[in-house]
């Protein structure tokens, strides 16, 4: 007689679950032949036998979880009738022995004596019913409570295991997405957009910064996309209609300027939670508002009055290599600024040279019930203006 | 509606296959001038005369083999015997030469006999009157048996049993005589399908017969407790109406089958393989079953009421489905 037990696929599988057999009792097999397929939670291992014989039975089934060294099937050798093979197991069973030691497959020798009694003593019951709807839910029976006769496993019990796992934090992400299509879908479906956009040298917003930072720690450095959510907020003030809420068939102009920032999730997803009163804040304070929010929300814990104040959101993918960027806007917001790429491009300047200088495209995507066009136009040529002035910032 | 009692039911329907149609007639022991054992033929010997209302010698094996001959001969005889028990007297000419006739003539002999008992305990008449055996003749292939549980059933089934060309056993529960109700003026039965008594979701209560006022109250026990039950009266138990038992099943996904029969190979066993054959997965708890107790039906009335299914065994069975 000989014991096959689930061997160890790896350094740190402790135990498998039995998808499938590749044979069945009467079969003969092989040294090296695939006899089953196991799931060791990283992926679905072929197991190999290195035994030969006929199958005797099967003792595990399809979807059983057992620890490594549990008894999977017992083969007879050449010679072993069925009779002397039930024989000795229900002398083995009936003494406890533990597996023959030369049976034991190649690295499981220390683990399956503890495992042997297990299979056939944990086996609970679970109706054919809830034991079909599991797997039709990807439901895991292991550890689901039994409130059937016998504490059997039924369909309700399952339910439950299913509707409770559907509540764990796993599903935040279909929620996240489930939102931003929502809004998404909202604004494409109600806001009729209208894009501009603009190049803007950055060069002296860039030596400025230079400049600025040397005089600050490393901790206080400030960023380029802080000057761009400044100049933004001071552009807005001319033009106003761009910051506020479209609701109830009107615009609401926003009560202070406080820009949404784009942050985008690790997990997927993106937030745009307000920097309050972005116009009256210093470069400085505007630093560590960023910086804090970025963290915040990458935390999941923004306070709510960030999730709804924004009076208009910025978005910069200059940093993910973006050229430009035409934003949707997020209701019931009616704009929205993008920044692309800060990079070197040849630029003509006031004198008539080419030059290479770092250019950024920025876009507005407006609401073409509240503003035109050339107001548009106005505000990116604004914000242009502010940009060449990064000292006022 | 009218509200008539299942003896009546059984004699207006009696009345009737005998006014609408010429070669029926009735025989059996005791059916004409005494009125028939539980008084169903009552006034009907008065009403169409000895040539149709035929008092027969106490030899069941001899009257049921003439009602065999007068089929083959054109006529459409309805025999009554007086009970399942005594029927077994009968039982070679029931399974060996009525059930048989069809196929061993190569089709050209068809048995269109009707046979009438009575089955069932319940009235203190002792162990060889009180027998249910209906599995028996469920058994067997080439007869078709039914068992009407409701009044109108009881009224509807006779005249549609004797349009079949082969015999069709026709069993009254005894206890169902005095059950009153209403039934409809136009009343359609048909002879295929299982009927669901009382809807529910949580568990299926499937039986037959005598057996149904008895299911029907577990079913409002059941209900007070919380428990949903599906009531599925099977009216015909040859050929059985599968799909119907499987959709109850496969709705409410725990059966108690009930059944007056002795449990071992009883009609109940049968229906619990089909359910295991082709509705396992669809099962939440394993199928019970309510049966007599395995003994001769006591003459002792709380003894005979022990020995045979009753509401609180129903409850008791279905409930234990539940954790």
């Amino acid at each position: 007689m000989i014991e096959f037990n689930l061997p160890s696929l790896g350094a740190d599988m402790d135990e498998g679950t039995l998808l499938e057999w590749r044979i069945k009792p009467g079969d003969t097999v092989k040294r090296g032949q695939v006899v089953a397929v196991v799931d060791t939670s990283k992926a679905a291992v072929d197991v190999e036998i290195w035994h030969e014989g006929v199958v005797h039975a099967l003792t595990l089934e399809p979807g059983q979880k057992v620890p490594v060294g549990t008894t999977m099937a017992i083969l007879r050798e050449a010679g072993e009738s069925a009779g002397q093979v039930e024989a000795m197991r229900k002398q083995r069973s009936a003494a406890k022995l533990p597996p023959l030691a030369a049976h034991v497959e190649p690295g499981t020798a220390a683990v399956s004596a503890p495992h042997r009694e297990a299979p056939a003593a944990a086996r609970r019951p679970v109706s054919p019913a809830a034991r079909r709807h599991a797997q039709e839910l990807h439901v895991e029976l292991e550890g689901i409570s039994g409130s059937g006769p016998h504490g059997s496993v039924t369909v309700a019990d399952v339910d439950k295991a299913a509707a409770a796992h559907h509540t764990a934090p796993l599903d935040r992400k279909a929620e996240m997405r489930r939102a931003i299509a929502a809004a998404m879908g909202r604004s494409k479906r109600e806001i009729p957009h209208y894009y501009l956009s603009q190049d803007i040298p950055m060069q002296r917003a860039v030596e400025w910064l230079l400049r600025e930072n040397e005089k600050h720690a490393v901790t206080e450095r400030l960023l380029l996309g802080v000057l761009q959510l400044k100049a933004v907020a001071l552009a807005l003030a001319r033009t106003p209609e761009l910051n506020g809420f479209w609701r109830g068939d009107r615009f609401e102009p926003g009560a202070g300027v406080h820009v949404g920032v784009a942050i985008s999730l690790r997990q997927g997803g993106l937030v745009a939670p307000a920097i309050h009163d972005v116009d009256r804040k210093s470069l400085v304070e505007l630093m560590g508002s960023l910086a804090d929010l970025v963290q915040r929300a990458r935390a999941g814990s923004m306070r709510s009055s960030e999730m709804s104040d924004p009076t208009i959101t910025v978005t910069n993918l200059g940093e993910q290599g973006a050229g430009a960027v035409f934003g949707v806007i997020y209701p019931p917001q009616v704009a929205l600024v993008g920044f692309g790429r800060v990079a070197d491009r040849p630029w003509i300047d006031d004198t008539g040279a080419v030059r290479a200088l770092p250019v950024v495209t920025a876009s507005l995507s407006g609401d073409h019930r509240v503003s035109d066009g050339i107001r548009g136009a106005r505000f990116l040529t604004e914000l242009h203006d502010r940009l060449q002035r990064p000292e006022e910032l | 509606m009218t509200r008539i009692s299942c003896r009546e039911a059984m004699r207006q329907a009696l009345r009737e296959a005998l006014t609408r149609d010429p070669r029926v007639f009735l025989m059996g022991e005791d059916v004409g001038r005494y009125g028939g054992t539980y008084a169903v033929s009552k006034g009907l010997y008065e009403e169409f005369g000895p040539e149709r209302i035929r008092d027969t010698p106490l030899s069941e094996l001899g009257f049921v083999g003439a009602g065999i001959g007068a089929a083959l001969g054109g006529m459409r005889p309805i025999v009554e015997v007086m009970t399942v028990n005594f029927s077994l007297l009968a039982l070679d000419q029931i399974v060996n030469t009525a059930a048989l006739y069809r196929h061993m003539s190569g089709g050209q002999f068809s048995v269109p006999i009707v046979i009438r008992m009575a089955t069932g305990a319940g009235r203190q008449v002792a162990a060889q009157h009180s027998h249910s055996f209906e599995n028996w003749y469920a058994h067997i292939p080439g007869i078709k048996v039914l068992c009407p549980a409701t009044v109108a059933d009881a009224r509807g089934m006779l005249w549609p049993a004797l349009q079949d060309p082969d015999p069709v056993i026709l069993f009254e529960h005894a206890q169902l005589y005095n059950l009153e109700e209403d039934i409809p003026d136009a009343l359609e039965v048909d002879l295929e399908s299982a009927a669901v008594r009382r809807p529910g979701d949580a568990v299926s209560l499937i039986t037959y017969g005598g057996s149904l006022a008895k299911t029907l109250a577990a079913a409002e026990l059941l209900a007070a407790a919380g428990i949903s039950a599906e009531v599925v009266d099977l009216r015909v138990l040859r050929p059985l109406d599968t799909e119907t038992i499987l959709a109850s099943v496969r709705k409410c996904r725990r059966v108690v089958v009930i059944d007056e029969c002795w449990r071992t190979g009883s009609l109940a066993a049968e229906i619990i393989a089909r359910i295991s054959e082709q509705a396992l997965y669809d099962l939440d708890a394993p199928p019970a079953r309510v049966c007599s107790e395995e003994v001769p039906i006591p003459y002792a009335r709380h003894m005979e009421e022990a020995a045979l299914p009753q509401p609180e065994k129903i409850v008791a069975a279905a409930k234990s489905l539940f954790g």
